[in-house]
């Protein structure tokens, strides 16, 4: 039963500084973090180490008492140099200063022909004590799933359209056998269908083109077509009660590699990219590196803006800041705090604009690269222009009333106008075209919330 | 133009908490950010770039895509002028000599009691100021008749701006197009300015020559109504003493006629709305259904003929009053169309049929552009209500339990 689906609504936003398709070897950043931020709705982080504890990858530190049995566990061995805190002692970061060779806990090892064996729970267990269960992301909320419940079905988006997005097809190479044992263990997970999702608009990588026990469907269209909440749309929505749970390449290969050999393994290739970046290409680390080694020497000019993730969902972090949990990129934009005269109105062609008030002729260079920077081009203001936000939603929802339901605080239409479907990310392009200039992303967050919570 | 930016950092604190003008900041800031692109860069979290368009160039858009209708305008309230007192001859010089001095004064007028009110609301009320005016403040005079005496403008402008948007809570928030209701204003409170026989501004010192009436096509269409005769024919028959030709089919489409400042020539609505529509800020969907409800009830009418006026073809419409303006510059605002795009096509059907309805069947007022469109806006919320619960239907369809 896979599906073809073509996609006409979106934009590609297509940045300057790609990463060039090579995996440099460097001397490992000294720290790494764990950062609870990373994922939404971790209430109360209870630590289970303190500063100058030592860990091995895999040993558990930290967990939500709201949640207790998904264990955060350390992506490296080391030692526990700095527990960072912000306001009213929040839980920031969980820095380790990594061994140079990372040991590693040991878990229960299986064959592949094993897995076929291993019940539910079996398997529920050892995901949740070998720390690879915070992969698994439920929708609606997009937080870490819940292990007592059994989702509808799990989905897999095998490529990323977001700006500056690695290629899936580099960074996971070799790790086929991983992938597909990662794929029978979440099978076992959901009654459902386990959806692995392509881009029909490139070639498909043999990782994911021959993988068994799935169904593989393809998605062709500018983004965000590669976001995961499109995909859920457009195959098997998500109405209210639903539960589907959602898990990005990495996650699957982590949990097959759990399984198989018995380790923690947040060893990942990253890439690191943006028109601020001397020579942007891939490099290998694991989960939560310091950032501070891969742009040291490595910038065109100092006034820079880091971000973990891509340029439309991702967090800034400071020049010795560490990746998030999800994140496989490292975006370096311009710093945009300048004055610019006449900038809203000045004709230029080094502007990006989805609208053509802006970029009327842009249709003509399909392929021009922008380096843009983070000024925010204009002031907030109230809901005024229509009918744009739709333009870039591949989806049947109305995001101006659904926003303007969560701000008016209507549960009732806010469920039946789609906040089940929807998470951050699948709105980050109304953000990012909105002539009001709303934080919509947050708007969002705060409607999943209420809902979460009432 | 450092000195520029460093004259306005000097004096920022004065505005900003704790100054001496502190109640003043979003005068300050409107200046500002007009002239300079302010530097506030994106939150640590969420969208860490943005798309270069802002409101400032969405309603300049508009605004530029007016200026084809101004200029026009310009000329055309002198060629009128001249015609009316019986020198056609008059050279291009001349000729918008008297439209500018009659024009550029109910522009400053609009711009500066739209401005005046705008600014004074956001010193009493703290808020920013939007940048909606700048599309009104231009859209008003381009719908006053060219002899409309300056206190009514003003009058109109603080009227429509403090009773159609400010009481609402500012732009996006009004119900009624801001424009519109200064010229219903207009309409109500002073008729005798607003209608009859003062389309063409002849001035003070000349008298117009034997056979000059003023009349617009809609008037005279109306009459036929009464008198039997068609509404064709009685067209081409006009102005053959002083003016002949003033209303065939292709004069009525370029626009060489009396009427509104801006409003009388199709051709140069037909630009904007390419501008509008190629860089996408004006709805194409609502201008195609206006145009498409005024041609298809013209028909009908056709069909139904009982009189001459409901025989008159129905692509006159089209061309005489003020269709084309009303539905290029007004029905497309997106604060008061409607706001989903099944919506749109709905409005402007609406819009379009209740025109032309009006101007046929409503002899107190001869156009109906200006009623079709602020009654579609008090029912487009209506529309999009039950757009946006088809499509919560769709959405429960379906689920399983």
């Amino acid at each position: 039963m896979s599906k073809f689906i073509k996609l006409k609504k979106g934009f590609d936003i297509n940045l300057a500084g790609k990463a060039e398709k090579k995996i440099v070897e460097v001397e490992q950043p000294e720290t790494f973090a764990y950062k609870p931020s990373s994922f939404h709705g971790i209430l109360r982080p209870k630590l289970k180490v303190k500063e100058g504890d030592t860990v091995k990858a895999g040993t558990p530190i930290l967990f939500d008492k709201k949640n207790d049995k998904v264990l955060h566990v350390a992506p490296v061995s080391g030692e526990i140099v700095e527990i960072r805190r912000g306001e009213k002692r929040k839980l920031l970061e969980v820095v380790i200063l990594a061994d140079k060779t990372i040991e590693y806990e040991a878990f229960e090892k299986h064959t592949v022909s094993d897995i076929n064996g291993l019940s539910r729970e079996n398997i529920v267990d050892q995901m949740l004590g070998g720390g690879v269960w915070p992969n698994l992301v439920q929708r609606p909320y997009g937080v870490i799933a819940d292990p007592s419940e059994t989702p509808k079905s799990i989905f897999i988006s095998a490529f990323d359209t977001h700006p500056l997005a690695p290629d899936y097809d580099l960074i996971f190479k070799g790790q086929e056998q991983y992938f597909q044992a990662g794929i029978d263990i979440l099978k076992k997970l959901t009654p459902g269908a386990v959806h692995v999702n392509v881009n029909a608009d490139a070639e498909v990588s043999p990782m994911f083109a021959h993988i068994k026990n799935v169904e593989l469907n393809k998605f062709s269209g500018p983004h965000p077509a590669g976001n995961v909440g499109v995909q859920i749309h457009h195959l098997d929505p998500i109405n209210k009660g639903d539960v589907v749970w959602t898990i990005n390449p990495f996650g699957v290969i982590q949990i097959g590699k759990l399984f198989l050999e018995g380790k923690y393994d947040a060893s990942r290739i990253i890439a690191v990219a943006g028109s601020e970046v001397k020579s942007p290409q891939y490099y290998k680390t694991y989960t939560g590196a310091s950032i501070k080694r891969f742009v040291e020497g490595n910038l065109k000019n100092d006034h820079v803006r880091f971000v973990s993730g891509n340029a439309l969902t991702g967090r800034r972090v400071a020049a010795d800041g560490h990746l998030g949990f999800f994140d496989n990129l490292l975006t370096v934009l311009p710093e945009g705090d300048k004055y610019e005269l006449f900038g809203w109105i000045k004709p230029t062609t080094q502007k990006l604009s989805f609208q053509r008030a802006f970029g009327l002729f842009s249709f003509l260079f399909p392929n021009k690269e922008y380096a843009l920077d983070t000024n925010v081009k204009g002031e907030p203001r109230a809901f005024v222009q229509t009918g744009i936000f739709e333009k870039v939603t591949p989806m049947d929802i109305l995001p101006t009333y659904l926003l303007k339901a969560i701000l008016a605080e209507d549960f009732d239409d806010m469920e039946s106008l789609g906040i089940y479907e929807i998470i951050e990310e699948d709105l980050a392009l109304c953000e990012f075209i909105d002539v009001s200039k709303h934080d919509i992303q947050d708007i969002v967050r705060e409607g999943l919330d209420l809902i979460r919570y009432s | 133009m450092k000195f520029l930016r460093e004259a306005l950092d000097k004096v920022k604190p004065h505005f900003e908490k704790g100054g001496k003008w502190e109640k003043f900041y979003y005068i300050y800031e409107a200046h500002d950010t007009l002239l300079f692109a302010p530097n506030h860069t994106t939150n640590s979290k969420g969208v860490q770039i943005r798309d270069a368009m802002d409101m400032k160039r969405l309603m300049m858009t508009v605004i530029i895509a007016m200026i084809p209708c101004l200029l026009f305008g310009i000329y055309n309230v002198g060629y009128q002028h001249f015609l009316a007192i019986g020198q056609p001859e008059a050279g291009f010089g001349d000729i918008v000599l008297v439209g500018l001095i009659q024009v550029i004064p109910i522009l400053v007028v609009s711009y500066a009691a739209g401005l005046g009110t705008e600014f004074t609301f956001s010193v009493i009320r703290q808020h920013p100021i939007n940048e909606g005016f700048l599309v009104t403040g231009m859209l008003i005079p381009l719908v006053m008749p060219p002899d409309i005496p300056l206190w009514q403008v003003a009058l109109a402008t603080i009227f429509a701006v403090v009773i159609a948007k400010e009481a609402f809570g500012g732009t996006g928030m009004n119900i009624l197009n801001v424009a519109l209701t200064a010229r219903a204003f207009l309409y109500f409170a002073y008729p005798s300015q607003i209608s009859g026989d003062v389309w063409t501004y002849i001035g003070g010192a000349n008298k117009a020559i034997e056979g000059f009436t003023g009349a617009t096509p809609l008037s005279i269409g109306a009459e036929t109504v009464e008198n039997g005769k068609s509404v064709v024919a009685s067209l081409s028959a006009y102005g053959s003493g002083w003016a002949d030709g003033i209303y065939e089919f292709s004069n009525m489409f370029f626009g060489f006629m009396p009427g509104s400042i801006g409003e009388t020539s199709t051709l140069m609505c037909l630009i904007g709305a390419l501008i509008l529509i190629f860089t996408g800020v004006g709805s194409w969907k609502v201008m195609i259904s206006v145009i498409a409800g005024a041609f298809g009830m013209g028909l009908l009418l056709n069909g139904l003929a009982v009189n001459e006026f409901m025989a008159m073809p129905a692509h006159y419409h089209l061309v005489i009053g003020g269709l084309a303006f009303g539905t290029v510059y007004m029905a497309t605002d997106p604060v008061t169309a409607s706001q989903t795009e099944t919506g749109k096509w709905i409005y402007g059907l609406m819009i379009g049929m209740l025109t032309v309805v009006i101007r046929v069947f409503n002899p107190a007022y001869p156009e109906g552009i200006m009623l079709a469109i602020l009654f579609m806006n008090v029912f487009a919320p209506l529309i999009d209500h039950y757009v946006v619960i088809a499509n919560k239907k769709r959405r429960l369809q379906r689920a399983t339990v």
